[in-house]
């Protein structure tokens, strides 16, 4: 790989690994995610420097330029990153959904039991009838 | 304590049926008075919810738009915490008819025992029903592949007009599929042997609003099932007795 390419490479691939860090640090990021990110980045930039192990990859797949055989495996870690997300996107639907449901079949139990609970304020007061007993505190 | 009496809920799916809503409700009061009315109301952003809580249903207000699937399946989770016996599933656009409930009802005690009981528009000629041809072409290959893999004749496996007992409403309320889920519903209660059966009713067309599948996404509906039920064929799941209760394959966690 050409020496200018390299350096492009390397310091490419540094930015993110320290911005991913960065992240991480600021709490941005949960680590169940960040690990991803974390793996790409070091990988990229492990190949990136190590230019011998990079030509070494890409004789034995059968790729011409080392250069090549750099923008294939991290296209290789882009797809595993959305597919990542795309399952966490799943997960969440299918929460929220779990939620939204239990949201309105508790909101539905609020109201019924508001309306039971004005009737029976608006009931005229029974002389014989011993008050409601009342939670203390209440 | 045990109770000497079951209950019954009639569970109307409904997003932006505010044409259609009250009737229905006021239908089902009229028609099958047994049975406790619960509207689901799928995020509307019309009236839905207030014209159906003023016909006298109660109202499930779901926060947002979940689709068909979720909004059923919000019914199953009411019904379930709520001890019903039987839930039966009518549209909220008007097109099935509560006085066809009986129906449903008398084919699930007539001691064949069905967990689900689905009304269908194709097995009498009787109640002839006259939906678009590439729809009903639609309806018929999912009834043939149904009906190769489960064994058993099956007409009309998109109808939604179903009554469910209590094992079909413990298993639809912990996993019921999304977008459009009356076929997968057929094969999930074929893969945790349950029983199903189907009886003749009849149907109105549409009497206002939009259906939720409008042409345009009837190609993609079709694929979509096709999908499922094909993967759904290659899922590995429990093989229960039986009889038994129904387990639950897909949990909440990932």
């Amino acid at each position: 790989m050409e020496a200018k390419l390299q350096v492009l490479a390397i310091v490419s691939s540094a930015a993110l690994l320290l911005f991913v860090l960065e992240l991480v640090r600021q709490r941005r990021f949960l680590e169940r995610y960040a690990l991803l990110w974390l793996a790409s980045a070091l990988v990229l930039l492990g190949l990136a420097s190590w230019s011998g192990l990079l030509r070494w990859i890409s004789t034995t797949v059968g790729i011409a330029t080392p250069s090549n055989a750099l923008f294939v495996i991290a296209f290789g870690f882009v797809l595993v990153l959305l597919l990542h997300f795309s399952l966490a996107v799943s997960r969440l639907a299918d929460q929220s959904k779990v939620l939204a449901q239990r949201l309105a079949v508790m909101e539905e139990r609020l109201r019924h039991q508001e309306q039971q609970h004005e009737e029976r304020e608006q009931e005229p007061e029974d002389a014989d009838r011993p008050p409601l007993s009342r939670l203390p505190g209440s | 304590m045990m109770k000497t009496y079951e209950t019954a809920l009639a569970v109307v799916p409904a997003y932006n049926e505010s044409a259609n809503v009250a009737d229905v409700v006021m239908d089902l009061h009229a028609s099958a008075p047994d049975f406790d009315v619960l509207v689901v109301d799928d995020g509307s952003t019309d009236s839905t919810a207030d014209l159906a809580e003023s016909a006298g249903a109660r109202v499930l207000r779901l926060p947002f738009n979940l689709g068909i699937g979720g909004a059923v399946q919000a019914g199953f989770v009411y019904a379930l915490e709520n001890g019903y016996d039987y839930l039966v599933q009518v549209d909220g656009d008007g097109q099935h008819l509560g006085g066809e409930i009986p129906r449903l009802m008398a084919a699930m005690r007539d001691g064949a025992e069905p967990d689900m009981v689905c009304g269908s528009r194709f097995i009498s000629k009787e109640f002839e029903y006259l939906a678009p041809i590439s729809r009903r072409t639609g309806i018929h290959l999912f009834a043939f592949l149904l009906s190769r893999i489960v064994g058993q004749r099956v007409t009309d496996p998109t109808s939604g007009f179903r009554l469910y007992n209590r094992r079909a409403i413990r298993l639809f309320a912990n996993d019921y599929p999304h977008d459009y889920p009356e076929v997968e519903a057929v094969l999930m209660v074929h893969h945790h042997r349950l029983r199903m059966r189907e009886v003749p009713v009849q149907m109105l067309n549409r009497t206002g609003g939009v259906s939720s599948i409008n042409s345009g996404k009837s190609l993609y509906y079709m694929i979509k099932v096709l999908l499922a039920i094909f993967v759904g064929l290659a899922r590995r799941r429990p093989v229960p007795v039986p009889g038994q209760e129904a387990p639950v394959t897909a949990g909440h966690s990932i």
